[in-house]
């Protein structure tokens, strides 16, 4: 068949992505292994290709390649990227990202959802929070707005799925879920996913330079923390409208 | 020193673009039509990153207390300094206590108005392009456009000799433009009656469109595969959302996106979408990625654009 590789995979698969980009899939679906491979490949290619890489945004299974049309041309640039990505080794895959510990202040004044989420999935609210601060998340992907990550996967208990009608504001700090996936808003913004708590921490604060801590591959564990600490750590109480 | 009098509808600062976050999910903003803006930049003999103020349909305003060189290109407008009628894609001197005004767009969505040396703006992240959606960029950094008694400063050059573009590099705004496609992403899980309703049918250019996308109407383009994971979107991509309408990610897009996408619009050809109005018909024809890159790297190479330069050390931070 076309597309196979010697090892008899469609993997991994470089697809134009327009006259600068090839993007690079790994495999299919969201899965701890394949993200990984990502993020070896994106490492990998960093290393090997700087002299032509403009940009790399890595996905749950994709790695976008954004390379400079005026030093490389796209069949020189897939060769190299064929030639990378043959020689990665499953040691690439063993590297261990940062440990991020976010503050979630979680209480319906500005976690509208959680007690649809609770009754949803017929349980209380403090097994909602549980359930959410038991589990240690991977960052998959960073995207859709600046320091917004993708954290997998949500535990089974408390799986939601998105709002029917997306609020038109959600606060800055929001924390949320969807379906197998959890987030921080890190700006205000409009959202479809279901709000359980905000965090004090900024994860993307244009006016003091911080875009984000997080990076694809590193661990976030939320833990919940009481009114007074949040409002003592500089968050906003404010009711979400 | 410039002072706005009247910013009209929309106007913001962009310099050639933010590189280098993408993977922290910051986008590249810059101008839509990237061929005016160099075009811009070219008469006067700036830096082809040089900042410049994007106008959104005209209406604009300002004054000057001091002599300076401009250019106004992109979208259709009367230009008026002063009484004096001036053209457009061609530079100008102005005068201490002038005042250079735009009509509204006749043609066009996008004016690009330039000084000699650039407007001196502090750059955030490298950069000084306005992303609103972002908040980052811009006069104030913030991302915000500009606004009555904003003032822009820029250093004074010498006088250099008038120079204008010929007319066959003028584009005609109001003609229907062909824009190529390169098949790229999806491409090939969508059905051949999708791909082939995009590049034989009509498209209309709809009132949505913004800096993230040009939104369009037309034969909706069928999927039947399942839904995407989030992965990259290129400027330009082709994404189809579930009612089968399409939208061309602009400068401004989110840097993933979970849509299918069919492929990817042709660089080249960019900047004159992004000149279409609203209720304008665009055709769509394929075009071969190869063709795409010689193009593009003709492009810069005439406008001495150099990426690798804004990216830096930004690579993955």
């Amino acid at each position: 068949m076309s597309n196979s590789t010697n090892k008899g995979t469609d993997f991994p698969k470089l697809v134009s992505a327009g006259a600068d980009a090839v993007i690079v899939y790994l495999g299919e679906g969201i899965s701890v292994s394949v993200n990984q491979q990502v993020l070896a490949a994106a490492k990998a290619v960093e290393e090997q290709l700087s002299d032509v890489v403009l940009d790399l945004v890595p996905s749950y299974n994709s790695l976008m390649v954004y390379y400079d049309v005026l030093r490389t041309d796209e069949p020189e640039i897939r060769e190299r990227l064929r030639k990378t990505l043959s020689d990665l080794t499953s040691d690439d895959q063993e590297q261990n990202g940062k440990h991020h510990r976010i503050p979630v202040y979680y209480d319906e004044s500005v976690g509208p959802d959680l007690a649809r989420i609770a009754e949803t999935n017929n349980c209380s609210i403090d097994d909602v929070i549980k359930a959410h601060t038991e589990q240690i998340y991977r960052v998959y992907a960073m995207g859709f707005a600046p320091g917004f990550a993708y954290l997998g996967e949500v535990s089974e208990k408390i799986r939601t799925p998105r709002l029917d009608n997306p609020r038109k504001r959600i606060t800055a700090g929001s924390v949320a879920i969807a379906e197998s996936q959890t987030a921080v808003y890190p700006s205000s913004s409009p959202g479809g996913w279901n709000i359980i708590g905000r965090t004090s921490t900024q994860l993307y604060d244009p006016s003091s330079g911080t875009i984000s801590p997080l990076n694809v591959g590193d661990e976030v564990e939320f833990y919940a923390v009481s009114k007074e600490q949040f409002i003592e750590e500089g968050g906003d109480t404010e009711a979400l409208s | 020193m410039m002072r706005i009098i009247e910013p009209g509808m929309r106007s913001a600062v962009q310099d050639f673009g933010r590189f280098g976050y993408l993977s922290k999910g910051l986008t590249r903003g810059g101008p839509v039509d990237e061929h005016a803006f160099l075009w811009a930049n070219r008469l006067l003999n700036n830096d082809f990153n040089a900042a410049q103020i994007e106008v959104t349909l005209g209406g604009f305003e300002a004054e000057f207390d001091s002599d300076c060189q401009c250019a106004v290109t992109g979208a259709d407008v009367e230009l008026t300094l002063d009484d004096e009628r001036l053209n457009n894609w061609q530079n100008f001197k102005v005068r201490a206590g002038q005042r250079l005004k735009m009509g509204y767009a006749t043609a066009g969505v996008r004016v690009y108005l330039a000084v000699q040396g650039g407007f001196q703006v502090e750059p955030k992240w490298g950069s000084c392009a306005t992303v609103t959606r972002d908040a980052v960029g811009g006069l104030y950094g913030d991302g915000s456009p500009l606004k009555a008694d904003d003032e822009l400063n820029f250093n004074e050059q010498e006088f250099q000799i008038s120079r204008r573009v010929g007319w066959t590099y003028r584009p005609n705004y109001e003609k229907t433009p062909v824009i190529g496609l390169i098949p790229g992403f999806q491409y090939d899980a969508f059905p051949m009656s999708a791909r082939e309703a995009f590049c034989y049918e009509d498209y209309e250019v709809t009132k949505d469109s913004d800096r993230m996308g040009i939104r369009l109407s037309g034969k909706a383009l069928e999927y039947d595969d399942e839904g995407l994971v989030s992965e990259g979107v290129n400027v330009g991509s082709v994404q189809v959302p579930a009612n089968g309408q399409p939208i061309i990610m602009m400068h401004d897009r989110q840097t993933l996106g979970g849509y299918p996408k069919l492929g990817t619009i042709n660089p080249f050809d960019l900047g004159r979408l992004a000149q279409c109005q609203p209720g304008q018909t665009v055709r769509f024809t394929r075009i071969e990625g190869k063709v795409a890159q010689q193009q593009l790297r003709r492009f810069y190479q005439f406008f001495n654009v150099r990426l690798a330069c804004q990216a830096g050390d930004n690579l993955r931070s």
